[in-house]
């Protein structure tokens, strides 16, 4: 092939490139997520200098490589010089790149313990990542007390391709974590399971949730909005649908919001002593069923073995009723099935008895009263 | 890269020669002769060809990966396969093709560089080589167990890793293989470099290849057996009941990941180290000129393999260190950047005023000067705590490692086998199509790694089948990039099979400013033995 040949093929390709660079139809992000915590500030800003440094050095010094390139040719007829060796120029090279290192690292530094000072927080909450979801607990502060499960809020059916994505595709929860603005929130992370990470990228932080042990990070949000991140350290199947939302508002609507809250939660607390019918609590386990089983059990009841096993005839949903509440009061060990007691007794009652009475299984109910008495 | 048709013909032409009344190939013929050879050439063509096999099979799980990723939603592979292509495009990627293939470069090259006859332990060189297809068998294997392959990334973080079928454990045997076969191939590169050098061969006089195989062994014989432990702690948690990374237990997830970069660390220069040595012969042979500050390069490499392992939690930022072990870990990995740069200034300085020409080595090797820079600077980027919790487990460390790997070593791989091909095969490959393969290859790979930077810095997390939609038209380059890269490699693999079948004959020395033994002292194609007695060295 001759030369003009590639010369033709690399144009060719480069038009190839733009062409795929117009053709594709979202808008592009190209930077960093704007700001919203002067933590996330102080990243761009860091970001931005030392994205300077380096553009200057990477110019001059290829600056140099191509200035070569171009003038010392032998094509050209460059007679190559023999000089191997230069002291002077070696230490100046050394020493240069060590100072502006040295120059560099003084900012990068206070901003280090700024983002390691979690003291004197306004608000505590606990993340805990789970296999996949992530469970807020309110521990101190206005709001104490408060409990959410955070799960993915969008459909299988966007997933899979069946319906339009919705604009918040895969950054959108069931219940969105609240908190105030300009009050130094404190998060401490843990999980249940596997190693997960909290992130959301509008705030300037990062933190694993690491297993039998509790982590901690701070933001003070300077924006009301609503900002969306994802688990960021691979926790198995559904990593990549954990999606984290936190909302912040303005004092008084997180007061208003802390208030229905609380009422809400002594209203939706189902007496565990209530007896149900059983289209009553199969209905009431199908939701229960779609909200924590379904992304590992199927909708079918098929799971999808051998890491996840069938429900649909199964021998724990079909065989006594003790051993079924232990699973899922318990989870069992060294699988993905973890404990689901943070559901109240209703609930896992509604849900084991929807197990045991869909697709091809007949095993009757349980009450709520069953499950308080089998919780140890 | 096989020498095997020359090599015949070597046979017959000087066999009577040298009067040996063995046969050159060990006395066997056809397969066996590669099973049983202990020549060192013959073994560095079994571990280019492992590595080329190994690299296409990777190849291919890369394009599962970016065929996925194509477009938002879930099309053709559900999340647990996806994390198994993730996990086994990176283990086969760094222990079955660029580690084999730098293996393969020592093993042809160091005893020719020094003027020695062969490697010091030539069996333990065939057993080295050997471990090898067995490991990526069980690899491979663990797709067709209960489970399928482990879903847990190349590096392999507990506790998931007890979550996860018997492909696991295959995993785990594979990676003890893996690591026996390194370690046998870096005592034996150690023994070598330091008892079969030719008179006169000081240690600073060898050529900067040498060298850098010469660090990388020992930093493979301190690293490796970190891995093995940290793999074998993760089998027992699996079966026998211990608790190393189980806080149930009393053990620790974290101590998982300290060990496992405890090595991982060391092993990105495992990888690089090579790859600076190929590229410090590919530079002064084209640009006609003495490489500029041979002592200094010496040195600066020393000083990357030590301070490589005092760096290693730079990978894990956000687990949640005190404040006092992040900044000792930013301060040590921002003074990696210092030798680095004393290396890049040194390569750049030996073209100054050289006599340059550009055949496909010395594009390889300007490809990797200016795209690994690129990637060395972003690992600057990553090594400010603040900007890496940003930054840490998105597509901005995908593409900064991809930089570094791929940029780096595959292309200083690139380099060293146009560069060698001649004297290795005899025939000189067809330098038209060498250059299609370097263009195809720059292009793609920036297409492919360039935009991910940029859906690092708007937050798309590593390791997802599926993603939010404002991160679709970076991906849908990407995963065009992808599949132009993967194809490019094609025509490697036929610039190679046509140099061997009907490239012209190579002269002894085909590139003016090569000036290493292989080069000076032995003819091309380079015989089945050689320097049986010493050369003798100015």
């Amino acid at each position: 092939m001759s030369s003009q040949s590639v010369r033709r093929i690399f144009l060719l390709a480069c038009a190839f490139a733009a062409a795929a660079a117009c053709g594709a139809a979202q808008a592009v992000e190209w930077n960093l997520q704007p700001a919203a915590s002067p933590m996330a500030a102080e990243i761009h800003a860091l970001h931005e200098y030392v994205m300077i440094l380096v553009v200057v050095i990477f110019v001059g010094v290829f600056g140099f490589m191509f200035y070569s390139c171009y003038a010392h040719r032998k094509s050209k007829g460059h007679p190559a010089a023999q000089f191997h060796e230069n002291t002077t120029v070696e230490i100046i090279w050394t020493v240069i790149p060590a100072i502006i290192l040295v120059i560099f690292a003084w900012p990068v530094t206070k901003a280090v313990i700024a983002q390691k000072d979690t003291s004197a927080p306004e608000l505590t909450i606990k993340a805990t990542g789970i296999q996949w979801k992530w469970d807020y607990e309110y521990l101190k502060g206005e709001g104490e007390g408060i409990h959410l499960v955070s799960t993915l809020a969008t459909p299988r059916d966007q997933i899979e391709g069946r319906e339009a994505k919705g604009e918040h595709y895969l950054l959108e929860v069931d219940n969105d974590l609240v908190v105030p603005i300009g009050k130094k929130v404190r998060i401490l992370t843990t999980a249940a399971d596997v190693v997960h990470a909290w992130w959301v990228p509008a705030l300037g932080l990062k933190q694993d949730a690491i297993p039998g042990f509790i982590r901690d990070t701070w933001f003070k949000a300077t924006k009301v909005g609503t900002y969306r991140g994802q688990c960021a350290e691979l926790c198995g199947k559904e990593h990549g649908f954990m999606p984290i939302v936190v909302k912040v508002v303005s004092q008084e609507d997180y007061s208003q919001w802390v208030g229905e809250r609380k009422k809400a939660l002594l209203a939706a607390a189902d007496d565990p002593n209530k007896t149900w019918t059983l289209p009553d609590l199969v209905a009431r386990g199908e939701k229960v069923y779609a909200a924590n089983c379904v992304a590992c059990h199927q909708a079918n009841g098929k799971g999808t073995p051998p890491a996840f096993p069938p429900l649909d005839g199964s021998k724990v949903a079909t065989g006594p009723k003790a051993g079924h509440m232990d699973i899922v009061l318990n989870g069992k060990p060294n699988t993905a099935m973890q404990s689901f007691k943070q559901l109240s007794d209703t609930e896992i009652a509604a849900v084991i008895t929807y197990e045991r009475n869909s697709w091809g299984n007949k095993a009757g109910e349980v009450q709520p009263a069953e499950v308080k008495a089998r919780r140890k | 890269m096989s020498s095997v048709p020359h090599a015949h013909d070597h046979d017959h032409a000087h066999g009577h020669d040298h009067g040996h009344d063995h046969g050159h190939h060990g006395g066997y013929g056809g397969i066996m002769r590669w099973i049983t050879t202990t020549n060192h050439k013959d073994i560095g063509t079994l571990y280019l060809w492992f590595s080329f096999i190994m690299f296409m099979t990777g190849g291919v799980m890369a394009m599962v990966i970016r065929a996925e990723l194509f477009s938002p939603g879930l099309q053709i592979v559900d999340p647990d396969f996806f994390n198994q292509m993730t996990t086994m495009h990176g283990l086969i990627m760094v222990f079955g093709a660029i580690m084999p293939a730098f293996v393969g470069f020592a093993n042809w090259q160091i005893p020719m560089m020094i003027g020695a006859p062969d490697m010091a332990f030539a069996r333990l060189n065939n057993w080295s080589f050997w471990l090898l297809p067995f490991a990526a068998s069980l690899l491979m294997l663990s797709f067709f167990v209960p489970g399928g392959a482990p879903g847990v990334g190349w590096t392999m973080y507990a506790p998931l890793t007890v979550q996860m079928g018997m492909g696991m454990d295959l995993t785990i045997f594979a990676v003890h293989l893996l690591g026996m076969s390194s370690i046998l191939g870096s005592i034996n590169i150690i023994t070598t470099i330091l008892n079969l050098r030719a008179p006169g061969m000081t240690l600073m006089r060898m050529p900067l290849f040498v060298w850098t195989w010469l660090i990388t062994a020992y930093l493979l014989v301190a690293a490796m057996p970190v891995l093995a432990g940290a793999v074998t702690m993760t089998l027992t948690d699996r079966h026998f009941g211990t608790t190393f990374f189980n806080a149930a237990g009393g053990g620790d997830p974290v101590l998982y990941q300290h060990i496992f970069w405890f090595f991982g660390h060391p092993e990105v220069y495992i990888i690089a180290l090579p790859a600076f040595g190929v590229i410090s012969q590919v530079i002064p042979a084209f640009s006609r000129k003495p490489l500029f500050g041979y002592a200094s390069m010496v040195y600066a490499t020393s000083a990357i393999a030590i301070i490589s392992f005092i760096v290693w939690a730079h990978h894990m930022y956000t687990v949640g260190m005190p404040v006092t072990g992040q900044l000792f870990f930013m301060y040590a990995t921002m003074i990696i950047a210092v030798p680095t740069g004393v290396k890049v200034f040194n390569w750049v300085a030996t073209m100054w005023k050289g006599s340059l020409s550009f055949e496909t080595p010395m594009l390889f090797a300007l490809g990797f000067l200016f795209l690994f820079t690129l990637g060395g600077f972003t690992g600057l980027v990553l090594s400010l705590v603040p900007v890496d919790i940003q930054l840490q487990d998105t597509y901005y460390v995908v593409a900064h490692f991809h930089y570094v790997m791929v940029a780096g070593a595959l292309f200083s791989a690139f380099a060293g086998v146009y560069f060698w091909l001649p004297k290795w095969t005899g025939r000189m490959y067809d330098e038209t199509l060498g250059k299609i393969h370097f263009w195809l290859t720059l292009i793609f790979f920036n297409m492919i790694f360039f935009v991910q930077h940029f859906l690092g810095l708007a937050g798309m997390p590593r390791r997802i089948p599926d993603y939010p939609l404002m991160f679709e038209t970076w991906n849908k380059i990407s995963s065009i990039g992808a599949f132009g890269f993967g194809l490019s490699q094609l025509l490697l693999l036929y610039v190679v099979l046509k140099c061997i079948r009907s490239g012209e004959p190579a002269p002894q020395k085909p590139w003016e400013g090569a000036d290493s033994l292989e080069w000076t002292h032995l003819p091309t194609p380079v015989p089945y033995h050689t320097f049986e007695t010493p050369p003798v060295l100015k």
